[in-house]
């Protein structure tokens, strides 16, 4: 019993680290047609930079949280607009082709401006003990992550569903021509979707440090996890993506805690299966 | 029973929304047969149905006598039942001459040959050049598709139909798009057409319609509201109210 | 009645003779690659693993440039034939050109497999990620398996016989490279008239449009998974060469990390040509070879430069540039991938 909730909790958490750092990414693909595979390259960002202001400069956590988010988008706004503009509404293998090259530029430049080495993010006393949550207790952090995606979730929910700006990116991405004609500056809606997507991709970059250390090769090795996530989700679908991360994230640590020679054996065994099945994701649009 | 291609009480529904109803008609050996109606009939809708693109929800499509309502759209090519495109699907970096060579050898089972050359069979050739030479495509033979007139990419169209030896030909809008100087060829072309072959025309143009066609077939809203001689359109009344009605109800503007 | 055969009595043009320029292209490759031989004896394993490189940019350039299928993760069928040609020679099968057919049947059972799964989706982005799911799944099953393959150790203990059983696979890597260059002179005349075939044809045809290739009453499935397999068979041919050559399978042969090079290679060189498989492979395991004994971030920044320079001043890669300022068509090429 104690393992089945040990599992869960975890399961629960990485799930949700998972969810925060690709919903950016699925957002650029649902809705703007964008297959970003630099996008982890952008959460590499945000932790680099997290780890620089809280371990090298001593700064607050929280503190440090915000400037990795600030940093990173401040990195993507040139990025997107000389680079990633291009590419909108590209063949999907010249994206690819080009984000592979951003993020191939990213991490050399990286790791040659910070060395090498695994860098941590540590944490404040507040978040590093371990809380009661009535049957057991669970480590702050993880309660933490866990309010982080569902902040993120409903945030961006309402964001989308509720707002003027939401109504403007969801009409640019229908019809970006009509919409256009309408009076709408769609660069300028895409610019700040984008500038959004990185974002969230630098906090999950920064919350998620635990479950996915940052290290040189983050930005390649997690690729194709955040791609298979979102794709297995449906780009573009919010319920679809908190749907995906938690069962990836609960076949993938359970795997783990049962049979961890098999690594990540069950995590792509399933991906195939639901790809397969819903060749648009769980809940993809149309 | 003699008709080379019949569909019977051809319905589909989309959600709730019937875009086809009970649609029946035949056509017998050599028939010339347009099939018109005002935007939105279900024009292509039919077409889908037909070619075994979409499934129907309720009737049947007989080849040759044979019900093909259960087949692909693959298989019924294969039985004679050929479709040209609307807007021209071709392949913008090969010839015409590739084109129809490729589709004899598909329709001799052949196009499948790795081991194989492309142009290494004369009599193929021979049929090739007789295709093009019909429909005057041959000095653009060798020319990119890409690079040729519309009006020639109809008519390379027509010929990728003519290579499979139809026995019933569906165009669907085979003059759309063409520009007027260049639909006299277009319907040369069809006037050419095998004598035997059942032919099923979608067609906007209403004076290529009453030059080509023996029958006429009009769709509204789903369903066949006329089947008749062409000259007996004019004066029928449902299809008047088909095609005039919304600007005879609508509300007079100053 | 007049027909528009004789209002128009032209006659159709003769095809232009392009056989020569075949000749004279295997010939070229046959001299660089013997040129390499002679120029660099000191750097024999690196070419063949080039040769080995090229083997499977080709059999990417089957799938990408000729069926407009895209995948990251074709390294899997490059690992079958490397891993299955490895194994036999460790088990005692030890003739080179038994081990080469092992490889390529190999790979083209794993192409078959790959081809089943991919094509289930019938469109870009799930294709994609269905082909990186199965290079992940193929490497976690290799890693697995090692009483089979060894594991993350590699397999190791290849000792291949003698080629016709005179010339041995020598510690300077002469025999090997000669073999490899023989092989790929092999598989590329071969694969020119695979792409001149009437099913190479059908290929194109449905890459640019697969609808139109319904409507003309062919199968697109048994077609794509037709080439799958021969993509597989070439790829599973460079696996066991450099299984042979290095007389080493590891883990890296079926990864990720090699299908994605390998497309980056094909992209650089020119998707839909032959040749730019070749001239791609060749430029980047070069470049690769001198900055990255540099150091392997600025070989990392400088590729990534490459593939945005190439995505956005010359996306038909090299053999496209060369052809615009040279006029010298290589080959045809559907539109962009």
């Amino acid at each position: 019993m104690q393992t089945i909730i040990s599992i869960a909790v975890d399961a629960l958490t990485y799930g949700m680290a998972l969810f925060v750092i690709c919903i950016g990414l699925s957002l650029t693909m649902g809705l703007m047609r964008l297959v970003n595979l630099a996008h982890g390259a952008f959460a590499m960002i945000g932790g680099y930079i997290a780890s620089y202001a809280a371990r090298d400069l001593g700064l607050w956590y929280g503190f440090a949280v915000l400037l990795a988010i600030l940093g990173t988008v401040l990195i993507a706004i040139p990025l997107e607009r000389f680079l990633f503009r291009r590419i909108y509404g590209a063949p999907q293998l010249t994206q690819v082709l080009m984000t592979i090259g951003i993020t191939f530029c990213i991490i050399g430049i990286t790791n040659y401006l910070f060395g090498p080495t695994l860098k941590t993010i540590p944490l404040p006393r507040g978040l590093a003990e371990p809380v009661d949550i009535g049957f057991r207790t669970i480590a702050a952090h993880r309660l933490f992550v866990l309010v982080c995606g569902i902040v993120v979730a409903g945030g961006l929910w309402s964001l989308i569903e509720r707002t003027a700006f939401g109504v403007k990116l969801r009409a640019a991405v229908d019809n970006a021509a009509m919409t256009s004609a309408l009076g709408v500056r769609t660069e300028v809606v895409y610019a700040v979707s984008f500038a959004l997507a990185v974002g969230l991709g630098a906090l999950g970059g920064v919350i998620g440090a635990e479950f996915l250390p940052v290290e040189p090769y983050y930005a390649l090795r997690y690729m194709v996890t955040f791609l298979v996530v979102v794709s297995v989700g449906g780009a573009g679908s919010i319920p679809g993506a908190v749907l995906a991360c938690l069962l990836l994230g609960a076949v993938d640590t359970t795997g783990r805690y049962l049979m961890p020679d098999f690594g990540n054996f069950f995590f792509y065994a399933a991906v195939i299966l639901i790809v397969c099945l819903f060749p648009r994701g769980l809940l993809g649009r149309a | 029973m003699s008709d080379l291609f019949r569909v019977e009480g051809l319905s589909k529904q989309f959600g709730g929304l019937a875009v086809s109803r009970d649609i029946s008609l035949s056509l017998p050996e050599g028939e010339r047969l347009a099939l018109i109606g005002p935007n939105g009939a279900g024009k292509t809708t039919f077409v889908n149905l037909v070619t075994g693109q979409l499934k129907p929800s309720a009737g049947r499509v007989f080849l040759n006598g044979q019900d093909v309502t259960g087949l692909g759209a693959v298989q019924r090519v294969r039985r004679g039942l050929v479709r040209t495109f609307q807007v021209t699907r071709l392949f913008s970096e090969m010839t015409p001459e590739e084109h129809v060579t490729l589709t004899i050898l598909q329709r001799e089972g052949r196009a499948n040959r790795v081991f194989a050359r492309f142009r290494g069979d004369s009599a193929v050739g021979g049929e090739v050049e007789g295709i093009l030479a019909t429909l005057g495509l041959l000095d653009v033979a060798r020319r990119r598709v890409g690079e040729i007139a519309y009006g020639q990419q109809r008519l390379l169209e027509i010929a990728i139909a003519l290579a499979l030896k139809p026995k019933v030909l569906l165009l669907d809008e085979p003059a759309a798009g063409v520009p007027s100087t260049d639909t006299p060829r277009i319907e040369r072309a069809l006037e050419q057409l095998p004598p035997s072959l059942a032919v099923l025309m979608i067609e906007h143009d209403m004076d290529l319609v009453f030059r080509f066609a023996r029958r006429v077939v009009v769709l509204a809203a789903g369903e066949v509201i006329f089947q008749g001689l062409p000259a007996e359109v004019a004066a029928d009344d449902r299809v008047r109210e088909a095609y005039l009605g919304s600007y005879a109800h609508a509300r007079r503007v100053a | 009645m007049q027909t528009l055969a004789q209002t128009q009595p032209v006659a159709m043009p003769q095809p232009k003779r392009a056989w020569w320029r075949d000749i004279v292209g295997v010939a070229l490759i046959a001299a660089v690659g013997l040129a390499g031989y002679w120029l660099f004896p000191d750097n024999l394993a690196l070419l063949t693993r080039v040769i080995a490189m090229a083997l499977l940019a080709l059999s990417i350039d089957l799938l990408v440039g000729y069926c407009g299928i895209a995948t990251l993760g074709q390294a899997a069928l490059f690992g079958a034939g490397a891993y299955a040609a490895g194994i036999a020679c460790v088990n005692g099968i030890t003739e080179p050109f038994t081990l080469v057919l092992i490889g390529a049947v190999a790979g083209s059972l794993a192409g078959l497999v790959m081809g089943v799964v991919m094509l289930r989706a019938s469109h870009g982005l799930p294709q994609l990620v269905l082909s990186i799911a199965i290079v992940q799944l193929f490497h976690e099953a290799a890693n697995k398996a090692s009483a089979w393959t060894g594991g993350s150790d590699g397999l190791a203990g290849l000792s291949p016989a003698a080629l016709f059983g005179v010339f041995e696979f020598d510690l300077w890597g002469r025999t090997a490279y000669l073999f490899g260059l023989g092989l790929l002179l092999t598989v590329f005349i071969v694969l020119k008239f695979v792409v001149r075939s009437p099913f190479g044809m059908l290929c194109r045809g449905i890459k640019e449009d697969p609808v139109r290739v319904g409507a003309m009453g062919a199968f697109v499935f048994p077609v794509l998974l037709k080439m799958f397999m021969i993509s597989g068979s070439v790829a599973g041919i460079g696996g066991a060469l450099a299984a042979i050559s290095t007389q080493v399978v590891g883990l890296d042969s079926v990864s990720f990390e090699l299908s994605a090079n390998a497309l980056v290679m094909l992209v650089l060189g020119g998707i839909g040509t032959l040749y730019g498989a070749l001239v791609g492979t060749v430029i980047f395991m070069g470049f690769e070879h001198v900055v990255s004994s540099i150091n392997p971030f600025h070989w990392m920044t400088l590729v990534g430069v490459l593939l945005i320079v190439m995505v956005l001043f010359a996306p038909r890669g090299l053999t496209g540039l060369m052809e615009t300022y040279t006029g010298l068509k290589l080959g045809k090429r559907g539109g962009r991938a």
